[in-house]
Parts: structure tokens; sequence; C-alpha cells
């Protein structure tokens, strides 16, 4: 470093903590030697974070948030605005690779124990995120004002209307009409460009304090601050997160604008699950299309709103279709108090755990393919089969974790 | 500084201290007052639920009218007398035969729920979640079943409703499809939103 740059940054120094925050987040930041291919996924996220907060802003150069116009400016962005198309396939595109990101970050975190103590807070700031995420998502997805962001605007806020005593209030206030229409796009638009924006930005940043105030895990869950080095205090299991790990994030990036890039320029609708056709037509407010269904990062949920069939416990069976959805997102938070297992990782966790994780895994991606699908009595019976199963993996948790047969964990982290 | 004396500053400390913070809080409410409220329906909305007059001379029987109030979906449907005839034949498969449930003014609470026997009026919005139903008069079509005697049909979460707009038992919506006020101006005119001729 020349002799004026570290003149410059002394200077610097004496006014802001920058170096000092360089070391603490970066240079010295000592993360465990053993991440795999499931770590690349946060830093992702905030790639994506940052590709949408930049397309959006472009968005809204030429977006009118005005039901009669919403639609028209939509397309005067993908038709006359130079490069329109593309900074809209970016935003649209970004919007299901953001959740693609978010479900691998929150499985790794499941598969090695990333909730367990010391991490429950970073975990349901995690949460946190991902609610801002969705609330995202969705006032995102009613702006185009087609039939599907409507339809979909609809059923969403017809729920808040179901709760108890104060859901009709509530929906009036929430839509500032008595039903949707103009009033609440101009709204959902403040939220989607402005308050969650902040929302989330301001979250992704204690999400990270927090993560470097515990330190990351790994995956063989094991603390790699138990290990420190006597002279040096450092983690003799940890290497500074750059150069090791920003290289490493780097080469997750090339990967993954690959990915990116192809699906922008050679299949944005992704065959109608990233944006859904019905949508190309707008908004008709006295007929709801044959066939809808919300965007593939929903559908798991959406099964569940639609499983529930009878009335039971004084609870008619729409409230609790809305219970077990909310219920189904919800129950994430809980995660770190469920696990009762003495071993945080999958690799020391016995069969039980696994068993349960796959069938997890497998019961999300049948909700997920039967929310795409119009309601058959067959599809129905499956859906309330593969909800059971889904609330199962937490409820069942305490007690199989705790029986299962895990192998000790051990003392270093393995290559 | 004696103890009575520490006592007593403190007591006062906490005096201050819970004061200012209710003070704090009580002015935190009021300047979130305006801000709460703006976001209500406003003045224009609430004026916009006017009464609309439709007339249903041109309504064929078999035929569904699509009418909007209030930003809702209003069907007019003109049943024939087989249509009507399948209401009966339904009572043990919908959930509320007899409405019983406040779904209806007191003028459609009755075997077709309409005032006059062929015409029924009832809003299009499922009473699940707000989606508009299908109009499926084709009898035991292959996706409905064989059963399927003409009725709506929501396309988002599978309810059924029959020609009177009765709810079927296990489906996810809980009630009958709701009835408008409504009154008939004159044979053919059909006045929605209102009970009483004057307000035309």
């Amino acid at each position: 470093m020349s002799k004026r740059l570290e003149s410059f940054i002394g200077w610097i120094d004496e006014r802001f903590p920058l170096t000092a925050n360089w070391k603490a987040h970066l240079s010295e930041y000592y993360a465990p030697k053993n991440f795999n291919f499931w770590y690349y996924f946060g830093s992702l996220a905030m790639l994506v974070l940052v590709n949408q907060l930049l397309t959006g802003i472009f968005l809204t150069m030429n977006y009118k948030p005005d039901a009669s116009m919403a639609f028209a400016s939509v397309e005067y962005i993908m038709r006359d605005v130079n490069f329109g198309w593309l900074i809209r396939y970016m935003h649209s595109t970004g919007a299901s690779m953001f959740f693609v990101v978010v479900y691998l970050h929150m499985f790794r975190g499941m598969m090695y124990g990333s909730y367990r103590k010391p991490r429950e807070l970073l975990w349901l700031i995690g949460m946190g995120i991902f609610f801002i995420l969705m609330m995202l998502a969705f006032t995102g997805y009613i702006l185009p004002w087609g039939q599907m962001s409507y339809w979909g605007a609809q059923v969403i806020i017809s729920m808040i209307g179901a709760i108890p005593v104060v859901g009709e209030t509530l929906s009036n206030w929430l839509l500032g009409d008595f039903m949707l229409s103009d009033a609440a796009l101009n709204r959902f638009f403040a939220y989607h460009v402005v308050t969650l924006p902040v929302l989330l930005v301001v979250l992704v940043v204690v999400h990270i304090l927090a993560l470097h105030e515990v330190g990351s895990n790994n995956p063989d869950g094991i603390e790699i601050k138990a290990n420190k080095d006597p002279v040096t205090h450092i983690p003799v299991d940890g290497i500074p997160f750059h150069p090791y790990y920003s290289v490493k994030d780097i080469f997750g990036v090339v990967v993954f604008l690959i990915i990116f890039t192809g699906i922008i320029f050679f299949a944005p609708e992704m065959g109608g699950y990233f944006l859904e056709y019905n949508n190309f037509v707008p908004a008709n407010t006295l007929q709801t299309p044959d066939h809808i269904a919300p965007v593939w990062y929903f559908t798991p949920y959406y099964s569940m709103l639609r499983a529930v069939t009878i009335n039971f416990l004084w609870i008619d069976a729409k409230l609790w279709g809305i219970i077990l959805m909310g219920g189904s997102v919800a129950i994430f938070a809980l995660l770190p108090w469920l696990d009762r297992s003495p071993v945080k990782s999958i690799r020391y966790k016995g069969p039980i755990f696994k068993f349960a994780l796959t069938l997890f895994v497998i019961s999300v991606f049948v909700l997920g393919w039967l929310g795409t699908k119009s309601p058959t009595p067959l599809y129905t019976i499956l859906a309330q089969i593969f909800t059971v199963i889904y609330f199962a993996f937490f409820i069942l948790m305490p007690w199989y974790s705790k029986i299962d047969k895990t192998k000790p964990e051990p003392t270093r982290v393995t290559e | 500084m004696a103890d009575i004396e520490k006592k007593e500053m403190n007591s006062r400390r906490r005096f201050l201290l819970v004061a200012t913070s209710v003070a704090g809080g009580i002015a935190t409410a009021a300047v979130a007052t305006p801000f709460v409220m703006s976001m209500l329906p406003s003045e224009r909305a609430k004026a916009a639920g006017a009464p609309v007059e439709v007339d249903i001379s041109k309504v064929e029987p078999g035929m569904l009218l699509l009418v909007e109030w209030r930003g809702k979906v209003v069907w007019v449907l003109n049943r024939t007398p087989e249509m009507l005839a399948t209401l009966k034949k339904l009572d043990g498969q919908v959930a509320d035969p007899k409405s019983e449930k406040d779904q209806q003014p007191p003028y459609a609470q009755n075997e077709t729920r309409s005032i006059k026997p062929a015409i029924l009026v009832v809003e299009g919005v499922c009473t699940h979640l707000g989606c508009s139903p299908v109009y499926r008069k084709d009898i035991a079509p292959a996706d409905l079943g064989p059963d399927w005697l003409g009725g709506f049909f929501c396309p988002c979460h599978g309810s059924k409703f029959d020609l009177a707009g009765r709810v079927y038992k296990s489906v996810p919506a809980p009630t009958n499809l709701a009835v408008p006020p409504h009154v008939y101006l004159t044979d053919t005119s059909l006045l929605i939103g209102s009970d009483r001729k004057e307000s035309a």
C-alpha cells in the first residue's frame, strides 16, 4: 500500500472505524474451513437483493401505480422502453431466484442444525427476512394488475377478512376501499418500493451482525470457537473470510449468473412458473380465470390453505385453512426449540432424522406441485396427507430427535 | 448524600421517567392517528357504493347476466323449471339447505333464494376467499362427477354451489353465496343494492 493511501485511510480511521470494520467482518472474520456447496446461498441471496434493488429503481421510472394505467405501463416497459424487457425480466426472474436461494439457504440450516444454540436469534432474524420477502413477492405480484395479480390478491385479502371480529375493518383499512381497487394498488406500490425494501435491508444487516457475533456454523455442526490457538486466539479450524471465502463466493456468483442470465434470455416465463400466462390478461373484476394458482414459491402453502374441507373444534374449514397456511410458515421459527438432538449436523444424526427430513422435503415438493393444479377429490386427499406429514416433521421432532441414535461429534472439523 | 435523600431522589427520578414515558407515548399515539386514519377508505370510496339498475328482459332462461355493483360481480340467473327442480334433490348435499345463515335479506330466505322463483340474484363472490365461481350448467361433466346437476364451481379452491347459490358440504367455502339487497322496479327492471323502490 502506498504511503499516501495509508495516510488517507489513517485519516478516515480517526473519524470512522473503517479498518476495524473491514477486519471484523472480512479479513479477520474467521469462518470454519470446511464450508461446502451449501454455503453459497447466503452470499447469493445478497447478490439477488442488490439485483432486485437496482432493477426495481429503474422499473419505477416507467411504471404507473394506477389501476387504469398499470397494465399498459408494464407493456410499455416491455415493448418501448430501451432494454425495458431486460430490466423487467431481471427483476421478475430475480424474484423467483430469490426464493430458490433462500429456500436452499434455509434447507442448509435444517441439515446442519444452524438454528441450534447459540444461533436461535440468527435463525429468527432470518425468519423475519423470509416473511418480509414473502410480503415483497406478494405486493410486487399485484403491480402489473393482470388477472393473476388481481385474483391472487383477492384471495389473500379475503383471508384477512376471515379473521373473527376485526377482519372486515382490518381489510378495509388495508385496502383503503371496500374491495380490491386502485387505492390498494397505489398503496401496495408504496409498500413494495419503500417500506418493505428498507425493512429488508435493515434485517439483512442485522442478520449479518448476528452471524458475525456468534460465528458461522459448519457441516459438522461443531463450534470452532471451542478450539482456539492459545497464542493467537484464532480458532484453529477457522480461516479468514477474505480472501478465502470471498474468492469461493465469487466462483458461486459466476455459476449463478450463468444460470440466471440463461433464464432471463431463454426462458423468462419458465413455462408459466415464473410469470403466469393468465397475468398477460388485464385484471377483470367480474371474472376469475378458470385456473388460478400462485407463483411456484407459494404453492406448498396454497395447497395447505385449500386442503381443509371439514369444520372441527368450533372453527370452520376456511379459518382452519388460513391457520394451517400461516402456521406452515411460522412453525419454522420454533425449530431451535423443537430439535432436542444431542448433535447439530445431519452427519451425526441418526436414521430417524434423515428419514423425517427426506419425507419433509418430499411433502414440500408434492404440496408445491399440487398447488399448481386445479383441485380434484384425489388431489385434495393427497394435499391432506402431505399437510399432515409436513406438520408431523415439526410437531414430532421433540420426540424423534431425542430417541434417535446419533453418532459422536468429532472435536475438530472434518475435511 | 444521606440514604433518605437518595431514596427520595430515586422515587422522584422514577416518577419523572414514568411521566415522560407516558407523555411521550400519548404524543406518539396522537401523531400516529392521522397516518393510520389516512389509510381507511376515503370519502370518495365511501360515496361510490350507489345501487345499479338492470334491465333483465333479455335474460333468456338458462342465461347468466353479470352486473357490477360496488366493484363486485352480481349474477342474475334466469332458471328454467328443470333447473329449479334440481334444488329439491340437492337438499341433502348442501350445507345450509334452508338458508338459515344470514347470507340473504328475509325476502330471499326461501326455497329458491329469490323474490321471483326463476330469477336468482346473488353476489358472484365465493364465500371462501373471494374468487368468482364459474357457471357450470352442464350436467355430469367429467371433472365434476356424475352427480353434478348444474351449479357454480370455484376454480380457486374447488368450492361448489348449486343453482340457488347454496354451498355443498365438505368444500372450503363456509356459507351460501350472499344475496345482495335488491328490488323489482317493474317486471323487467331490477335494482341491485337497495330494498326500496324510492332510492332508484
